[in-house]
């Protein structure tokens, strides 16, 4: 196994570095702080302040529909960048597996995107100031929060594998990424099962990201979702490397 | 085939000639030097003493010449003398892009001691033919064999043993150089990094912007920088794909420089379309065209080809027509044919390239000769008349 995944270690700290060593990275981290701290106090969306309520919801709530924008922001970079400088060829031509630099880009980046979502952890002191929150639910949630930020990763890096535009990757990467969030809206799923049977609603239904998140951020570590996420961002991993391989060998 | 090549895990120290590029070399230079003495003094002597010289070494220049060069002197090649260990070896290695043929049953072996120059047009499948050899590209078909073990994607052990110079040496432009051999060091796992990054970077006259972000630097330096990367783990098979191009004359120079110094006890493929560069530092020389290897010589051998080597340029004095007594040359047996060129100057080709200038001497010297050069020939003229037709 470990054969398989050589280099891993060595791709995954320079990677890690590299959203360091540049402004992008920090950049990253201000607009997610940001946007997710509006999306959180705003009256508009989170209300935070005047529901005046120990749990996180309204910061979990609305962090999909933000890693939709800014995952494939960080994934596109991934691959795209490598294949246009041509240190892809640099790279795979090191004592490294195919599997291991991958695996290598996606746990730097997953890093890198766990980082910036415990760096809201000032929102958690608020809570507690309010009253006594579930903390087990402040768990789950962020739980959830990572596998999403994981499975999205997983889906910009294949479209970061397939093109060496980064701009191109980033719009397939949101549109994919959109499309997932959408099938698990009530009304998405409504209009499924009006026009092809309740079997294809639960079928949507059952594929949908976002019904997953929502099971965890209730306080629900199920086996189930956790397992949804771990399959769901395995599946594009392996397509994406699979997609790579084919997309150097043109 | 010998056992020890088949399995090709030999050390360093049982090669019995790790200098075999001198050994070709040598004899060669001799023939070039002697070669420019005579055109210096236009004595006849000198110019036999090259040609002698040349025709020593043939047997010792001239190795697997499958070309299609047709009725060539090098043809007559017997077997190379004190062979290093096949470090690379490759069997039918195709290689398609959709309908187009990029590498087409290539064969080739490299052994310790060799800098090889894969020459070629652009788009001829040099960089193709590399990139599958350094595992970068899986062929369609074919075998890669580097060190004695197969090329394949999880072939981490033989990638260990390759410095890659990829086209256009790419690195990571927001790190600094000495982060950047870190983290190749770290990739490579390299014992003793720090002290192998000092090496490196001594080699290759970095340390002046070892804390330099690399996107900062000259084209030069970022071409060092590549190459220290594929230098930092001290490979046995050092693969280079075009390591001075764009480079200026005196940065040329420092890197011919130094692949000529580690040259011995490894083996170097670079690819070029420099034709001085493959003759300045290899000793081995293959012209691919069309996804095939069209000559495998050495470069002295290539030169030996090349139109008008050995070919006498003449010039007289004002009052001779020279259009009266060339075409007493085209009536010998040795001679290919006598012409006189735009820049006045009679040039009397000699068959096979080889010299004659003492019967040239003899047949000119009742004759007002004002100056007499012999010319080496231009490998760039061989070089269009193996690869013509192929356009990119």
């Amino acid at each position: 196994m470990s054969e398989r995944l050589a280099g891993l270690r060595a791709i995954y700290r320079r990677e890690f570095r590299s959203y360091f060593s540049s402004p992008l990275g920090y950049i990253f981290v201000v607009i997610f702080l940001i946007a997710s701290g509006y999306l959180m106090v705003s009256r508009d969306f989170g209300r935070l302040l005047e529901l005046r309520e120990a749990n996180l919801d309204p910061l979990f709530t609305y962090v999909p529909w933000l890693f939709v924008v800014l995952v494939p922001a960080v994934a596109m970079r991934l691959w795209a960048e490598e294949r246009k400088s041509g240190t892809v060829e640099l790279l795979l031509t090191l004592p490294v597996t195919l599997e291991g630099t991958y695996l290598g880009k996606f746990f730097a980046g997953w890093s890198f995107l766990s980082l910036s979502v415990l760096l809201t952890w000032p929102a958690v002191f608020q809570v507690a100031r309010l009253g006594s929150p579930d903390w087990g639910a402040i768990v789950a949630g962020y739980v959830a929060c990572l596998l999403t930020a994981g499975a999205f990763l997983a889906v910009g890096m294949l479209f970061s594998a397939l093109s060496k535009n980064q701009v191109v990757a980033f719009i397939l990467g949101v549109t994919a990424c959109v499309l997932f969030l959408l099938v698990g809206l009530p009304q998405t799923q409504e209009a499924v099962g009006g026009w092809f049977g309740g079997y294809a609603e639960r079928l949507i239904e059952s594929v949908s990201l976002l019904d997953h998140f929502e099971i965890m951020t209730r306080g629900l570590l199920e086996l189930r979702a956790i397992l949804f996420f771990v399959v769901f961002t395995t599946v594009w991993l392996i397509a994406g490397m699979v997609l790579l391989n084919q997309t150097k060998n043109q | 085939m010998e056992s020890e090549e088949t399995t090709g895990k030999k050390e360093p120290d049982d090669v019995s000639s790790p200098d075999m590029s001198q050994d070709v070399n040598e004899p060669g230079e001799a023939a070039n030097e002697a070669a420019t003495e005579a055109e210096a003094t236009s004595e006849a002597a000198a110019a036999e003493e090259a040609a002698d010289a040349v025709d020593a070494e043939e047997p010792s220049t001239a190795r697997m010449s499958s070309s299609d060069v047709g009725d060539s002197p090098s043809q007559a090649a017997t077997a190379p003398l004190d062979l290093g260990e096949v470090l690379i070896e490759v069997k039918g290695l195709r290689k398609h892009y959709g309908d187009i043929r990029a590498v087409d049953s290539i064969d080739l072996q490299v052994r310790r001691g060799d800098v090889l120059a894969f020459l070629g047009p652009n788009g001829a499948g040099k960089t193709t033919a590399m990139k599958m050899i350094t595992g970068f590209l899986e062929p369609d078909g074919g075998e890669v064999t580097v060190c004695g073990e197969l090329m394949g994607p999880l072939a981490t052990d033989v990638k260990k043993r390759i410095g890659y110079l990829p086209e256009n040496a790419p690195a990571y432009g927001e790190m600094t150089v000495q982060g950047f051999l870190d983290f190749i060091a770290d990739a490579r796992q390299v014992a003793d990094p720090p002290s192998a990054i000092d090496k490196v970077i001594g080699m290759t006259g970095l340390s002046g912007v070892r804390n330099q972000v690399i996107e900062t630097l000259s084209k030069g330096y970022k071409r060092r920088v590549g190459l220290a990367q594929a230098l930092i783990h001290d490979p046995e098979v050092l693969i280079l794909d075009e390591p001075t191009d764009g480079l200026d004359p005196n940065q040329k120079a420092m890197v011919q420089d130094l692949l000529s110094s580690i040259a011995a006890d490894r083996c170097i493929v670079v690819s070029t379309h420099i034709l001085d560069e493959a003759e300045r530092i290899c000793n081995r020389a293959l012209i691919i065209s069309n996804g095939k290897i069209v000559v495998d010589s050495t470069p002295v051998e290539l030169m030996r080809q090349a139109p008008g080597h050995n070919a006498v340029r003449v010039t007289f004095t004002d009052d001779v027509h020279p259009e009266g007594f060339i075409g007493d040359f085209s009536g010998l047996d040795w001679c290919e044919g006598a012409s006189i060129l735009e820049s006045g100057e009679v040039e009397i080709r000699p068959r096979s390239g080889r010299s004659r200038l003492p019967e040239i001497m003899k047949l000119l010297e009742d004759k007002p000769v004002e100056t007499l050069r012999v010319h080496e020939g231009r490998l760039d003229d061989l070089f269009r008349e193996l690869t013509k037709g192929v356009t990119t």
